[in-house]
């Protein structure tokens, strides 16, 4: 199966980042933009897709891929 | 006394630590690296900064999987001092062995300077015979040295005593100018719960000469041997 894998810093931890980024879509003509988040992306081709696998991947999100301190993730399945 | 000093792939202070270590009397410093897994015979543990597996992915995440890293946890566990500084301290985080992450510096920018740090927490493993208030002065370089933690995390290290450090200004203020990286607080360093294992951005290993600007850091160093040759004493009585 296909994996994606989507990392975004949790809401309490500062992100710089998307906060310049959405000051520059704001002076680039897009003053609606309220907020920018800026996090990971990850394509991930494993063999198989039964549930186990499934669950030994999200396993690995929580250790690996993602720091559950700071960040969370979403596993989607293709 | 030995220490070792553990080099991953990207480390780059591991010279600078094994340099620090071996110029106090009584220490001798040796590298280990990162695919070995035992540290039988070492009295403590440094796992020195850099950029170990290149930063990929998150600053530590790579390296916590690393061999010698059951074996780190195994003897920081068991009671051993664990020192981490800057990369170190980021793989310490990771690995579980201190609470809360580091994050990208709220200026977003790398940053390369001389911290002052108002020692927190006077008489720790790593602050034996520090006063409450010392003023020490060391080199920072990260990019990624904002200390995070959740609230309630917060909570238990200042209730638990376990903040040693905070960056500060020349009078020992704790100022938003004085912050380097945007750290809750001022978190320059941490411990955990039982004390003995350490986690700091800045460089103890580069204030270790005073050819190189000042000897705070290798206090540091000193102190950790104090501890050690006061827990054998206590074992040998």
């Amino acid at each position: 199966m296909k994996a994606r894998v989507v990392v975004t810093p949790k809401a309490a931890v500062l992100d710089p980042q998307g906060a310049a980024v959405k000051e520059a879509m704001q002076h680039l003509g897009m003053p609606e933009v309220k907020n920018v988040r800026i996090g990971k992306y990850l394509e991930i081709d494993v063999n198989g897709d039964g549930a186990e696998v499934e669950q030994r991947l999200h396993k690995l999100c929580r250790d690996l891929l993602s720091n559950p301190v700071i960040e969370d993730y979403q596993l989607l399945k293709e | 006394m030995k220490f070792a000093v553990i080099q991953f792939p990207g480390s780059n202070c591991d010279q600078d630590c094994l340099r620090a270590i071996n110029g106090i009397d009584g220490l001798s410093a040796q590298y280990i690296w990162h695919k070995e897994t035992s540290l039988t015979g070492f009295d403590a543990v440094v796992l020195p900064g850099g950029f170990a597996y290149g930063d990929y992915l998150r600053c530590g995440a790579i390296a916590r999987f690393s061999p010698i890293m059951n074996e780190v946890i195994r003897v920081a566990k068991e009671g051993r001092l664990v020192l981490g500084t800057c990369n170190g301290f980021q793989v310490l985080c990771e690995a579980g062995l201190l609470p809360g992450a580091l994050v990208r510096n709220r200026g977003l920018r790398f940053v390369c300077d001389i911290a002052t740090l108002r020692v927190e927490v006077p008489d720790s493993a790593f602050t034996h015979g520090f006063t409450q208030g010392t003023l020490l002065r060391m080199p920072i370089a990260h990019g990624e040295g904002c200390f995070f933690a959740e609230t309630e995390t917060l909570r238990e290290l200042n209730e638990h005593g376990q903040v040693v450090l905070r960056y500060c200004d020349g009078t020992g203020a704790i100022t938003s100018e004085a912050n380097p990286n945007g750290s809750i607080e001022n978190i320059a360093g941490i411990c955990n719960r039982k004390g003995n294992v350490f986690g700091l951005m800045p460089h103890p290993d580069r204030a270790s000469d005073r050819r190189l600007g000042g000897t705070d850091g290798a206090k540091i160093f000193l102190s950790m041997a104090q501890t050690i040759a006061g827990q054998s004493a206590r074992a040998a009585a």
